[in-house]
């Protein structure tokens, strides 16, 4: 194992424009680690482990090598001809779809588990709301040899039945979480995955499945993540005269598939679009507050009290965002907005019906963000367009048919 | 040192100059309707101080009891704001220390942060304060402003901090400085951890604050063994359980009384 640590001046030159955080671990006022003293040597733990795992050549190969072999990367940059032609734009899918796991999930996962074993513990714990983080985290525990236990909010267990029975096949156990005031969803699903580190920091990793958490998990899984914009970057290059497309758009719950792809395009000229769910946009109606660990906009009500988010997608019904996205959108990098279950909807029967490929609901929030702008004008006749699809409607297909009912 | 500060700190430790075991009882605020009887009930039975949660929606460090206390009050419509109003004035002989999350000390005055909920309880007469995810590294404002507010800031200590880390956090704790009994969330248990007196034992070799173990003190007896290294107690769990399960408050002042008893005759 090398013993050489990354200070803060060799990581910023390394994540160039979307920088590391400060040493507290914020974005501008935004992140930090807001722990109760008995989890704080834990986090502190995974920050050192990281920043010298992420230095160590022997562990980035390794990393790298999963995500060529297992995860199937590089994953495409698709051309959507059909689609582009419907809307008089020029739409190119980032296909996260096509990764292992049928999400970008597993590139986080991968990275987290390869820390877990190289810091000995033998356990991963891990929260999830649509249960593609928990499937994500539940398999790679099986790649790797470690135990796994998924919390998932009561009513989430429900409606993604097929990915509980995907964890448990995989060897996880998955514990529904409730509390008597709240809905069960993956704000409840996150409390009892830090309740359950508290309990068990000697033995088992927290593996945060997105860009929210204490530091140094914001920053760690946009690392993580950074692939899918980095390799989209290299594609787009390759694919465009212009090398950037116009505009760059995904969705964002905790943000992680966005950050990671921002973070291959935030020093070019595109344009960077994020998308909330419209009933968990926690940047534009969230209100500064700490949660789970950290600092951001959440959604809350005047007493204090943290609210539930809504949204026809598990993986978007979160109530706060990752720091680093507060502070893109109040410097004005990435501009935020949100749609609605209904527009995503829309947006998703369309694209399945024109390429064939059905979104995972996350995604079809950035979809619809393309289809709607793309009608309004907002975005330009003729512009390019990069849309990361994050993840594959299978998971979501009961709700679909649902919901079309 | 100010007036508020000593009263917190001047009474706990003129209790333990007095050979007293300090017993802390923890109460939801709001949990049943008449919970301000338990506050005086609690006193009157020998509590030293009394800690007064807050509720909040997702509380991190709470066990099902205390968040199940917590979804009581606020189904009963309790709100942290109108609680502390119902602080002000109330004079039970000991100091009422508040405990919440840090979300609500940040947003209570939204304006004016974590400074302005220190304020706000010295304006209602809290004598301290504990907000278990403001880890020192987070608290440098908050430690300032209650200090200049007189508040007793209370800091948490847990097994598995260093013993550089205990130094730090006891130097910057007033009031007393909190021994987590053991790397568990709130709740009762059967055993007292084996890590509460280990942990206690080396707090106590750092600091002449008053030092005093929480979570996981179920019974009587767990006081008793948790005191042969440690000033004192908090219980919590095992009392907010009984109102729980819908025990009369008087019910729940017996067995403060009963853990006063049992450390007095303890020795202490």
């Amino acid at each position: 194992m090398s013993s050489r640590v990354l200070d803060v001046s060799a990581t910023e030159v390394s994540t160039d424009a979307m920088r590391a955080p400060d040493a507290a671990g914020r974005f501008g006022r935004f992140g930090g680690r807001y722990l109760p003293e008995a989890l704080m040597p834990a986090a502190k733990a995974v920050e050192a482990a990281f920043r010298e795992a992420w230095s160590d050549a022997a562990f980035t190969t390794e990393y790298r090598r999963l995500l060529a072999t297992y995860v199937g990367r590089p994953t495409p940059l698709t051309e959507c001809a059909r689609l582009s032609e419907a809307l008089g734009v020029r739409v190119l899918l980032k296909r996260e779809d096509l990764a292992h796991t049928g999400s970008h999930k597993i590139n986080n996962v991968l990275g987290q588990a390869l820390l877990a074993q190289r810091m000995g513990k033998r356990k991963l714990i891990a929260e999830t709301g649509a249960g593609q983080h928990g499937v994500a985290t539940a398999t790679a525990a099986a790649l790797l040899g470690l135990a796994c236990t998924v919390y998932m909010g009561q009513t989430d267990v429900r409606r993604q039945e097929l990915n509980v029975f995907r964890m448990e096949l995989l060897g996880a156990e998955v514990v529904p979480v409730t509390s008597a005031n709240g809905v069960g969803t993956l704000k409840e699903a996150t409390n009892g995955a830090l309740r359950a580190w508290v309990n068990e920091t000697e033995n088992a990793h927290y593996c945060v499945g997105s860009t929210m958490g204490p530091h140094p998990y914001p920053w760690m899984v946009r690392e993580f993540q950074r692939v899918i914009g980095d390799e989209a970057r290299a594609q787009c290059a390759d694919r465009l005269p212009t090398a950037v497309p116009d505009v760059v758009v995904a969705c964002v719950g905790g943000g992680s598939n966005a950050a990671g792809t921002f973070a291959g395009f935030v020093d070019t000229p595109a344009r960077l679009v994020g998308v909330e769910a419209a009933g968990g946009s926690a940047v534009d109606k969230g209100k500064l507050g700490v949660l789970h660990g950290f600092m951001s906009h959440f959604l809350q009500d005047d007493d204090s009290q943290v609210l539930e988010a809504h949204s026809i997608s598990a993986g978007l019904d979160y109530p706060g965002v990752g720091p680093e996205h507060v502070h893109l959108a109040s410097i004005g990098r990435v501009h935020y907005t949100s749609v609605t279950d209904e527009q995503a909807m829309r947006a998703l029967k369309l694209v399945t019906r024109t390429e064939g490929i059905l979104p995972a609901l996350e995604s079809a929030h950035a979809l619809a963000w393309v289809v709607d702008a793309a009608a309004t004008g907002e975005l330009p006749a003729g512009s390019t367009v990069l849309v990361t699809l994050s993840g594959r409607g299978d998971k979501d297909i009961h709700q679909i048919r649902e919901h079309l009912r | 040192m100010s007036v508020a500060v000593a009263t917190l700190e001047h009474h706990l430790r003129a209790a333990r100059a007095d050979g007293r075991r300090l017993l802390i009882p923890y109460v939801m605020a709001g949990v049943v309707p008449d919970w301000l009887d338990l506050v005086r009930g609690a006193a009157e039975a020998g509590a030293d101080a009394i800690e007064i949660g807050l509720p909040f929606s997702d509380p991190m460090l709470d066990g099902p009891t205390v968040q199940q206390a917590a979804a009581l009050a606020t189904g009963r419509g309790a709100r942290p704001r109108p609680l502390l109003d119902s602080l002000a004035g109330l004079d039970v002989g000991v100091p009422l220390v508040v405990m919440t999350y840090a979300n609500v000390a940040m947003t209570l005055t939204p304006e004016r942060g974590v400074g302005g909920f220190v304020d706000y309880l010295a304006a209602v007469g809290v004598r301290g304060v504990i907000v278990p995810d403001l880890p020192l590294e987070e608290s440098a404002e908050y430690l300032a402003r209650a200090s200049e507010a007189e508040v007793a800031a209370v800091l948490l200590a847990a097994p598995s901090c260093d013993d550089e880390r205990c130094r730090e956090i006891a130097q910057a704790s007033s009031g007393f400085v909190y021994c987590m009994s053991s790397m568990r969330i709130t709740g009762e248990r059967a055993d007292l951890a084996t890590t509460a007196r280990e942990t206690a034992r080396r707090l106590k070799g750092m600091t002449d604050l008053p030092v005093v173990t929480g979570f996981g003190i179920s019974t009587v007896a767990h006081a008793v063994e948790a005191c042969a290294d440690a000033d004192g107690v908090v219980v919590g769990s095992a009392f907010m359980r009984m109102l729980v399960d819908g025990a009369p408050v008087a019910e729940v002042v017996d067995a403060v009384a009963a853990f006063r008893r049992a450390l007095s005759s303890a020795g202490g």
